[in-house]
């Protein structure tokens, strides 16, 4: 289905429902920039076309965007290193594009669900770096009150589903939150996004055959960062075509550095899975750290290729130089970066700051309707009324 | 009183298709006629009181849905969703195919949008390969989420020891089940509590896991009226008496009140109660009944080690020692897999000769006949 078709045929249904920057493109505005990107690898079905068009607004809003994300991601590593944020602690820092311009490409009607590589996604769904700082360092102030941790970032009212610890356990999720969509008639998708490593999971080709049986509208989103934990994709997966691994289902590369190409084909795979059933993605992008804080990530790669990564094929840089090549001058762009560092500075200030979630939220939310019954502490005698206060009121 | 009734079925009366096999149910039409013949009595089977619970609910909420293996055009493997998708539809009856992990993974997803699935397992035991869906995201989202996501569904399904089935398909996994944070477990044992706490399930907005059980999906008996909705956390005091509290669940309630058939005639008057609820327990119910008789024997089909008698044996030492006047005696079955050969199998689980036993240990000789 070619694009504009299918975008058309969207409109006319629900015109609210695509992605804002993708309906500017039918904006008379004044100043369309026209950029060309990689082609996209396509498997059983038709490649997109590589021309993207956009405007300075839309850049400077990505620009910001990923760059607050790649500042948090850093603030978040150094106040691991200072030991406020412990455990395990997964950071995107590289991966920015692919998030945002899977944002850029759908609404917030539509669901995400992922892995524990969920920082960013909290931020791209519309909360705020104070929170996630505030669940990364524990305090009750977190956008899951600091039971949920680094792994465990939820966020119900924007349909973000987490957030999940055990790879590839979110993909039959994301399967059954598309099964949903459907079944309530919802002109929703479902984006399930999952890495490199996960794509050898079972039930991932479980929840493929089951997408594909009932055409659920799920788009499966493989973020291919190259390396599962310290496996290289060419020690752990026979095939690294992750887009064809769908077999009957179609698939797509894409350039996951470039924030326009992410953009433009998750626009594209939106629109074919609403019409069609699931789809597969897969982002071609790198991350920086390793794959946790606990890992150096230069035991299995070498500096030169992190390096080489940064200088030819950085997210933001892109972005930045298109800006600059477009009309946009450093001093303004230098003023972002310092507003965004300010944001990011001042969340992690108020984060150490927050509160420690009280000995009495122990025991709350186990379940939804009271059971009436109390449950045992950990010393004889010792017993907990366990109750339902999804506010924390107490 | 179902007690002497329905403990086995008669000889000739044919069991459901082994579901090891995944053999076609013997559509047996005698059976058929007999059954609807049964219905105009009020009196039906356990698998009849599912399946009006299920459809029942499923008309109340257009959010309930059922999904699992052969629920729809087979009808069900014990026939607990037979004929509902012409009714409901594909898409809220709906057939999976054998995956275990992923269709369970879709139905928590289902469910943490609001949606209300019933996830059949074909054989509990089958869900040991959807462990990590029912531990971590089943039963601990609502939690990790800071209350954010409610998990709404049932996870029910046959276990428990049948007819020569096998030891892959004669687990107990409520003893797995138990330990997970934020599930509650509910067994039913009769027509009538079937039912009820079935609908009791798919109202709760908990994750539930309900366990019925393999050997009683033909056990008869009436049902309560339309509406009756049990409560999932209340045990149920089968038989009251004074000498001793036995507690139990599923099928070994059957095996307990037959023996008490002969317990009554030996002049015990033991007190029976059915758990029904698995976790958490009914501590007012147990623990009045153990104040009351000061003696304990629990009766079950899970395995000695670490089943839920173990748990409750564990908990009455520790909340109610001081009422005790005896150590607590668990009845349970051997730590072996459950052997093939008939008379193997049989000595693997308890009988109702060892009930009857235990209670005379735990009672000393014959009581002063009162009754």
């Amino acid at each position: 289905m070619a694009l504009p078709a299918a975008i058309s045929s969207l409109k006319a249904k629900d015109g609210l429902q695509l992605g804002m920057s993708v309906a500017r493109l039918f904006a008379s505005a004044a100043s369309q920039i026209k950029v060309e990107v990689m082609p996209y690898k396509v498997h059983r079905i038709e490649a997109p076309s590589n021309i993207v068009e956009t405007n300075v607004p839309e850049l400077m809003s990505f620009y910001k965007l990923m760059y607050k994300l790649r500042r948090m991601e850093i603030a978040a590593d150094m106040m691991y290193k200072a030991k406020f944020i412990r455990g395990f602690c997964h950071l995107y820092d590289g991966q920015e594009a692919v998030l945002t311009g899977i944002e850029a490409a759908i609404t917030l009607e539509d669901s995400i669900i992922t892995s524990y590589r969920d920082h960013c996604q909290h931020i791209t769904r519309g909360g705020s770096v104070k929170e996630l700082m505030a669940e990364l360092m524990g305090k009750s102030e977190g956008a899951t009150r600091g039971l949920g941790g680094s792994m465990h970032i939820y966020n119900r009212k924007a349909n973000f589903y987490g957030g999940n610890g055990i790879v590839g356990a979110q993909i039959p999720l994301g399967a059954g939150i598309a099964l949903a969509h459907k079944y309530r008639g919802e002109p929703n998708v479902c984006i399930t996004m999952y890495g490199d490593g996960a794509a050898n999971q079972g039930q991932k080709y479980e929840a493929l055959n089951m997408a594909g049986l009932w055409n659920l509208p799920v788009i499966f989103v493989c973020e291919n960062n190259h390396y599962g934990m310290g496996t290289a994709e060419w020690r752990a997966a026979k095939s690294p075509n992750f887009y064809t691994r769908g077999d009957y289902i179609p698939g797509i590369k894409v350039d996951g550095m470039d924030v326009l190409a992410v953009k433009h084909a998750v626009a594209f795979a939106k629109a074919y899975a609403l019409a069609n059933g699931p789809i597969v993605m897969e982002m071609d992008t790198y991350r920086y750290h390793g794959h946790s804080m606990s890992d150096p990530g230069s035991t299995y790669r070498t500096r030169d290729e992190i390096n080489a990564m940064r200088t030819e094929r950085d997210p933001i840089e892109r972005v930045k130089k298109l800006l600059l090549s477009n009309g946009v001058e450093a001093g303004e762009l230098k003023r972002v970066d310092k507003d965004v560092k300010k944001e990011v500075d001042d969340a992690v200030e108020a984060a150490k700051a927050g509160t420690i979630p009280p000995d009495s939220w122990l025991w709350k939310n186990m379940y939804v309707a009271p059971l009436g019954g109390e449950m045992r502490g950990v010393l004889p005698g010792q017993y907990h009324a366990p109750d339902f206060d999804p506010e924390y009121t107490s | 009183m179902l007690a002497s009734r329905n403990v086995r079925p008669a000889a000739g009366h044919r069991m459901a298709a082994a579901p090891g096999q995944r053999a076609l149910l013997a559509g047996h039409p005698g059976r058929r006629v007999m059954v609807a013949a049964k219905a105009q009595k009020k009196e039906i089977m356990m698998w009849e009181a599912l399946r009006e619970a299920i459809d029942e609910e499923m008309e109340r909420d257009p959010t309930v849905c059922v999904m699992g293996e052969d629920v729809g055009h087979y009808g069900g493997s014990y026939k607990c969703t037979f004929g509902l998708y012409k009714k409901y539809g594909d898409m809220r009856v709906l057939d999976t195919p054998i995956c275990e992990n992923g269709f369970m993974g879709m139905g928590v997803g289902a469910a943490m949008t609001g949606l209300r699935p019933i996830v059949e397992g074909m054989n509990m035991g089958f869900l040991l390969l959807a462990f990590n869906q029912i531990s971590n995201n089943c039963g601990m989202l609502h939690y990790t989420s800071g209350g954010q996501f409610k998990v709404p569904m049932v996870i029910r399904g046959p276990g428990g020891v049948g007819r020569q089935l096998g030891a892959e398909h004669s687990q107990r996994l409520e003893s797995y089940f138990q330990s997970i944070p934020g599930v509650q477990l509910v067994a039913c044992s009769t027509v009538r509590n079937s039912k009820a706490l079935l609908k009791a399930a798919i109202r709760s907005d908990n994750p539930i896991i309900f366990f019925e059980h393999v050997l009683l999906y033909n056990v008869k008996g009436e049902v309560g009226d339309k509406d009756e909705v049990a409560c999932l956390e209340r045990a149920e005091v089968v038989r009251e008496g004074t000498d001793v509290s036995i507690f139990t669940y599923s099928r070994m309630r059957y095996v307990v009140m037959q023996a008490v058939n002969d317990l009554v005639k030996k002049g015990y008057n033991p007190e029976v109660i059915d758990l029904i609820s698995l976790k958490p327990f009914d501590m007012e119910t147990i623990s009045k009944s153990v104040r009351k008789t000061r003696k304990v024997i629990i009766v079950e089909e899970c395995m000695k080690t670490g089943g839920i008698g173990a748990s409750l044996s564990a908990v009455i030492n520790e909340s109610l020692f001081n009422d005790l006047d005896h150590e607590v005696i668990r009845l349970s079955s051997q730590d072996v897999p459950t052997a093939y050969a008939y008379e193997l199998e049989a000595a693997t689980i308890v009988q109702s000769s060892q009930v009857v036993d235990a209670v005379e240990r735990v009672c000393g000789g014959r009581v002063a006949a009162t009754v």
